[in-house]
């Protein structure tokens, strides 16, 4: 099992950015406000791990990764209540005539081993990268990555574009397809932008759970600080085989899964 | 020329117009419903993340800096034949630049922030670096377009068409390596796009450029060169041949790999998307127009080689819609070993059709480059005039 990595030592993200600003360099001096934007997430406070609430007008602090830990042993079939829990939480409510345009912040996907036609269950959503290609893609830095690597798109610089979309390997993200409404007021969305899951930030930063873990009536998920080797999640990932998604991708992703 | 003569061709160009003028606008109302409604009203989906108007604007994009190659030729390379085609080839660059990048962007879900899109540019993107890639195009084209139609300006003319053919080549890469970049679909996500893309633009700008052309001489009354035709259509040849060399390449690295022999199966033998492969991209695209334009009979005649043009362009769009659409159509391959199962479309083969707003936006594009062209060519000296005799005294380049 890799170690988690610190956040912002992606040396492919480095060399994109710097070839990239070798073609702004043919006559143009082009400030990256996605990149300058993780910088200062990055310096600010980062002693401070936010390890409860997070005070209000702080910045959050790299010195934390908050992950989850699914056990795909305990996902019981047929159950979704991750799913209705995550959806209510974060007013994902609309049904369109075509499912596929509907989003899906999280997804209950059954696997079958094909060597021995074992089954599993387990919940897919955002795996928040470390190294996520939906940051490297964006074109106007609206897919961010916070410092304690949860990976959120900002509404307000959103195009709309989908090229986010095209890079997730995980098939993690939704395009909102049609007008919203009753909206959840801790979790704004928009028509015409990308979303998917964000490790219910706005709970996160009240020192709550995410709405899936919470609501696991067979405690299948763990949330918690990776950085921190005292955590519950920690110790459970430092003492049984637990497994990264598409690893050989590298993405170092914050959500891991044990029993697949 | 005579007074009814004129009127005739101000009434074909006002006809012309209106035609060109009513499509440009139904795009752009199909636009601003779908941006009102959502893409709802689209076929496209959390599936099919891309649609009918990236083909389509794709296409565009890559035939406006592939049609510059005739300008290129004559102002860099130096070849006189190409050299009094140079103008026509800028504003057809122009023109479909503007179409393609027109469809793309009323195609975003938020249509209204384009800039944001200006203004907020992450350089690890590649469509970030179209910010700046797009703008520089259209500034070091109509600079070219001015030393070369400025008579005074012409000393200049080599330099800005040096620049716009190193900065059509950078582009185009991008264009490439917006999907070279894409790390986990199987379709993608290798550096031969790039390079691939370029030899594609070649290919389709140049088959834009001749049936163009043609149509202005015949509008005009003028005959084309015979010598002319020649050397365009051996062009377009060696461009449609290493069009396919490039994706047999493409198919035989990928299906080398046993991770994407399944992908290899279904887009080349076993779904709706292996006939548009083998029959519109290799046969109508590539191996017909091949034949057209070396066989004898049809190769020395005009009409067939505006025809094999012409195949090459409808060749080019099932190109774009087997790589685009059926490299969405393929599951991602998420759990590798496992048969996967979701509502989310895990796992299962998915299938796209086109909505009618998003097939007049992309009808719109087409729309908006014509108009472009057509209003070019009638307000400015586009139509190119050859010295026959001075091009067959220099060896016919």
């Amino acid at each position: 099992m890799t170690a988690p990595q610190s956040p912002d030592n992606n040396p492919r993200r480095a060399f994109i950015a710097a070839a990239g600003a070798g073609v702004a360099g043919l006559g143009f001096t082009v400030i990256a406000p996605g990149l300058h934007l993780m910088a200062v997430a990055s310096d600010a406070n980062a002693a401070s791990a936010a390890t409860e609430a997070r005070k209000a007008g702080t910045a959050a602090s790299p010195a934390v990764r908050w992950g989850l830990l699914i056990d795909a042993n305990k996902c019981a079939p047929g159950c979704t209540k991750c799913v209705d829990a995550c959806h209510t939480e974060n007013g994902v409510s609309e049904k369109l005539p075509d499912p596929r345009q509907n989003s899906q912040w999280i997804r209950k996907i059954e696997l079958v081993d094909k060597r021995n036609g074992r089954v599993t269950q387990l919940p897919m959503m955002c795996q928040h990268c470390a190294n996520p290609p939906c940051v490297d893609v964006c074109p106007t830095g609206a897919s961010m990555k916070r410092a304690d690597g949860i990976v959120l798109v900002d509404r307000h610089t959103c195009i709309g574009c989908r090229y986010c979309m095209m890079a997730c390997p995980y098939k993690a993200r939704s395009f909102v397809h049609a007008p919203l409404h009753d909206q959840n007021p801790d979790v704004p969305r928009g028509q015409g932008c990308v979303e998917s899951c964000t490790l219910c930030v706005h709970r996160v930063d009240k020192g709550q759970q995410p709405a899936c873990v919470e609501s696991c009536p067979e405690g299948a998920m763990m949330f918690g600080d990776l950085f921190d080797p005292g955590s519950a999640i920690a110790r459970r990932i430092a003492s049984v085989p637990t497994t990264q998604v598409r690893a050989d991708l590298r993405l170092n992703p914050g959500v891991r899964y044990q029993g697949i | 020329m005579s007074t009814s003569k004129l009127r005739n061709e101000e009434g074909r160009f006002y006809l012309l117009a209106a035609i060109g003028g009513l499509v440009a606008a139904i795009g752009i109302a199909a636009a601003l419903y779908m941006e009102h409604e959502g893409h709802v009203v689209t076929g496209m989906n959390n599936q099919f993340v891309w649609g009918l108007p990236h083909v389509v604007s794709i296409f565009l994009i890559i035939a406006a800096s592939g049609v510059l190659n005739v300008a290129s030729m004559g102002s860099v390379f130096g070849r006189a034949l190409y050299k009094s085609r140079a103008p026509l080839s800028g504003l057809l660059g122009i023109a479909m630049m503007t179409g393609g990048l027109a469809v793309i962007m009323l195609d975003l879900g938020r249509a209204d922030r384009g800039i944001v899109a200006a203004t907020h540019v992450n350089l690890t993107s590649v469509f970030g670096w179209n910010m700046i890639l797009y703008p520089v195009f259209y500034g070091l084209v109509a600079v070219y377009l001015w030393t070369l139609m400025e008579r005074r300006m012409n000393p200049w003319s080599k330099a800005a068409g040096l620049a716009t053919f190193v900065w059509r080549v950078v582009l185009t890469s991008g264009t490439g390596s917006i999907f070279a970049f894409l790390v986990a679909r199987q379709a993608y996500g290798t550096a031969l796009l790039a390079p691939m893309f370029i030899v594609m633009s070649f290919a389709w700008g140049l088959a834009v450029f001749i049936p163009v052309q043609a149509a202005m001489y015949a509008s005009s009354g003028t005959t084309l060169p015979p010598l002319v035709h020649q050397r365009m259509k051996n062009l377009l040849a060696t461009f449609i041949a290493a069009v396919l060399y490039l994706t047999a390449v493409l198919h035989l690295a990928n299906a080398y790999f046993a991770k994407n022999i399944a992908f290899e199966t279904f887009i080349l033998f076993d779904s709706e998307f292996a006939g548009m492969f083998w029959i519109g991209q290799v046969l109508i695209g590539s191996l017909l127009p091949l034949a057209l334009l070396f066989h004898p009979a049809t190769g020395t005649r005009t009409l067939w080689v505006n025809v094999a043009a012409l195949l090459v362009i409808v060749g080019a769009y099932f190109h774009l819609y087997v790589f685009i659409i059926g490299g969405q159509a393929f599951p991602l391959d998420i759990f590798p070993g496992y048969d996967v199962k979701s509502s989310f479309m895990d796992g299962a083969v998915d299938h796209y059709a086109a909505s009618l707003p998003e097939i007049l936006l992309s009808l719109g594009g087409l729309g908006i480059a014509f108009m472009i062209t057509l209003i070019g060519v009638r307000a400015l000296t586009f139509l190119p005039h050859d010295d026959v005799a001075k091009l067959e005294a220099a060896g016919a380049d």
